[in-house]
């Protein structure tokens, strides 16, 4: 589903304004004039609800894939993460992303958000469509989920102000930007690219930017040694990486329900019930086919590689959670927890040091969902489908890195060998996660 | 006096405990610990890479009777901590010099 529609919509019943005014005495907007408005402001609200909960699975699958000595620190970049990612949104995010006319590559930058005024009459208010507000929270969810996959892949010794001053251009400048190209009317949705819920715009964004940053960054202290062999540094609570990834995926179903972006028919209703459905079956299958692989590979079944396949099947639906049926959702989302068991030792062996497996995750089946899309929804073809994959990895990927060696120059993005071995929450912070355990 | 340091395998302390129970053991110190014998370490995977264990988890207990007592306590915990596979872990009897019970100030084997 396109986002262009929004500004457009809204200047047209802006338009219409003066002559629904002058008829004073006219009677009250029925329901088939409001009803929809309503409902969709209503999917908005709730949808954006669930995305936001996912800053709190997001926060419990990075503090419980961590080691213990770096919990503090992770929760502390997760909730500065997603307070600056919406300010930034406001500031310049929302309308750098959908900037109505424009040239198809970037709108104006420090256009602040403004929303309805109080009280809104139904004249006034975007009936074809919903509230600015509700428009506006519900993108600036989006934006938290791609910094918080940053995050992620970077934790255990990245500093916290670089990694916020990051976060401040990733969330006010880089995704808005690539953001406009497809959901603001841009170029690559005139090419007739097709991303519905976010599989490149957002996920791919997320891996291309935490990427870039990883290979910046360098990986942790000890866990490749010079024979190249891999040291496993296990994190420190499992039952909260599950119970992250259950918020994930609870909050999913407003990320691809939601992304319908319209429900005031029966047929809208109906496609966000069938988005729930299909996202929830890629996950299903993303996790089942990561718990047989990993039981047929290493003998034993990894709980964090079946937390990671779940992920990957939602990551892998993301671009088209409407359009297949529930089969072609599970092969769908199967195939994303192939791709996590095979390419996080892949990493590995590259020396990439991703401490939640957020690449292949969000990267890897990002790009694979991407290209499933041809599959199911017939306006879609492979070519334009590559050509927006490419232009996104480009486009973040290398304004990403530039980012990242300018951090590394200015600041040092990177903790000193005694904070990393101490743990960032005592060296950087002053406080311990569960400060019981090593005090008694 | 005797003191007896025995390490096992953790499952088997309850079974050991009353074992000793039973022969009129009446105290004894448990500390769980982590070592290496010749079951030395094992590998496990974690996230496609393979890692070495090098400190397997044991219990290890202490054990202080009268110099009569001793081979029947070390066979008890023979006979119940004994699986039969590598593991099974060790004992060690030691003399003990002096023995107080800070309560009463008794010594010795009144002290036991």
């Amino acid at each position: 589903m396109n986002r262009i529609t929004k500004t457009g919509l809204a200047a047209a019943a802006l338009t219409a304004l003066p002559s629904l005014a002058l008829a004073q005495d006219a009677p009250a907007p029925g329901f088939d004039e409001i009803g929809p408005y309503i409902m969709t402001t209503l999917l908005f609200c709730m949808a954006g609800f669930l995305v936001f909960f996912m800053a709190a699975g997001f926060a419990m699958l990075e503090g419980g894939l961590v080691r213990s000595k770096n919990v503090t620190m992770q929760m502390t970049k997760n909730i500065a993460l997603y307070s600056i990612a919406a300010i930034m949104y406001w500031l310049m995010g929302f309308n750098l992303m959908y900037p109505g006319e424009f040239n198809g590559y970037v709108g104006s930058f420090f256009v602040p958000t403004a929303l309805d005024p109080v009280g809104v009459a139904a004249a006034d208010a975007a009936l074809d469509y919903a509230s600015v507000g509700s428009d506006f929270f519900f993108q600036l969810v989006f934006v938290a989920a791609t910094a918080s996959i940053v995050s992620g892949a970077l934790a255990e010794r990245i500093k916290l102000w670089p990694f916020l001053a990051f976060v401040v251009l990733l969330t006010g400048v880089l995704y808005p930007i690539s953001g406009s190209w497809q959901w603001g009317g841009g170029w690559l949705s005139e090419a007739g690219f097709s991303d519905f819920a976010g599989s490149t715009v957002v996920h791919s964004v997320g891996g291309w930017a935490a990427l870039a940053g990883a290979i910046v960054l360098g990986p942790r202290l000890g866990k490749y040694d010079k024979e190249g062999k891999v040291h496993p540094m296990p994190g420190s609570n499992l039952a909260l990486a599950t119970l992250g990834t259950f918020i994930l995926w609870l909050g999913w179903f407003g990320f691809n329900g939601g992304s319908q972006l319209a429900m005031g028919t029966v047929g809208d209703v109906s496609d966000v019930s069938r988005i729930f459905a299909n996202t929830n079956m890629a996950a299903a299958a993303g996790a089942v086919t990561a718990l047989i692989l990993t039981q047929v590979m290493y003998k034993k079944p990894d709980l964090t590689m079946v937390l990671n396949g779940a992920l990957a099947g939602l990551v892998s639906i993301t671009a088209e959670p409407l359009a297949p049926t529930l089969f072609g959702a599970l092969w769908i989302g199967a195939v994303g927890g192939v791709i996590v068991v095979f390419t996080v030792p892949l990493l590995d062996k590259l020396k990439i040091d991703d401490v939640v497996g957020a690449i292949p995750v969000h990267l890897f089946a990002g790009i694979w969902g991407t290209i499933a899309v041809v599959f199911y929804n017939g306006d879609a073809s492979l070519g334009t489908q590559l050509l927006g994959i490419a232009a996104y990895g480009v486009f973040t990927f290398i304004g990403s890195i530039v980012v990242w060696f300018i951090l590394k120059a200015i600041f040092g993005i990177r903790v000193d060998e005694e904070t990393e071995i101490n743990g960032l929450d005592m060296g950087e912070l002053g406080m311990e996660a569960y400060p019981e355990f090593s005090k008694g | 006096m005797k003191l007896i340091i025995a390490t096992i395998k953790p499952f088997k302390l309850e079974e050991v405990r009353e074992a000793l129970t039973e022969i009129g053991v009446r105290g004894m110190m448990v500390t769980e610990i982590k070592g290496f014998g010749s079951q030395s370490g094992h590998t496990e995977i974690y996230r496609g890479a393979e890692y070495a264990v090098n400190f397997v988890p044991k219990v290890k207990l202490e054990i202080a009777v009268s110099a009569a007592m001793a081979d029947q306590v070390v066979e008890a915990i023979t006979n119940t901590a004994r699986t039969g596979k590598i593991g099974d872990g060790k004992i060690f009897v030691l003399d003990i010099q002096q023995a107080m019970r800070v309560r009463t100030g008794e010594t010795n084997e009144d002290a036991l």
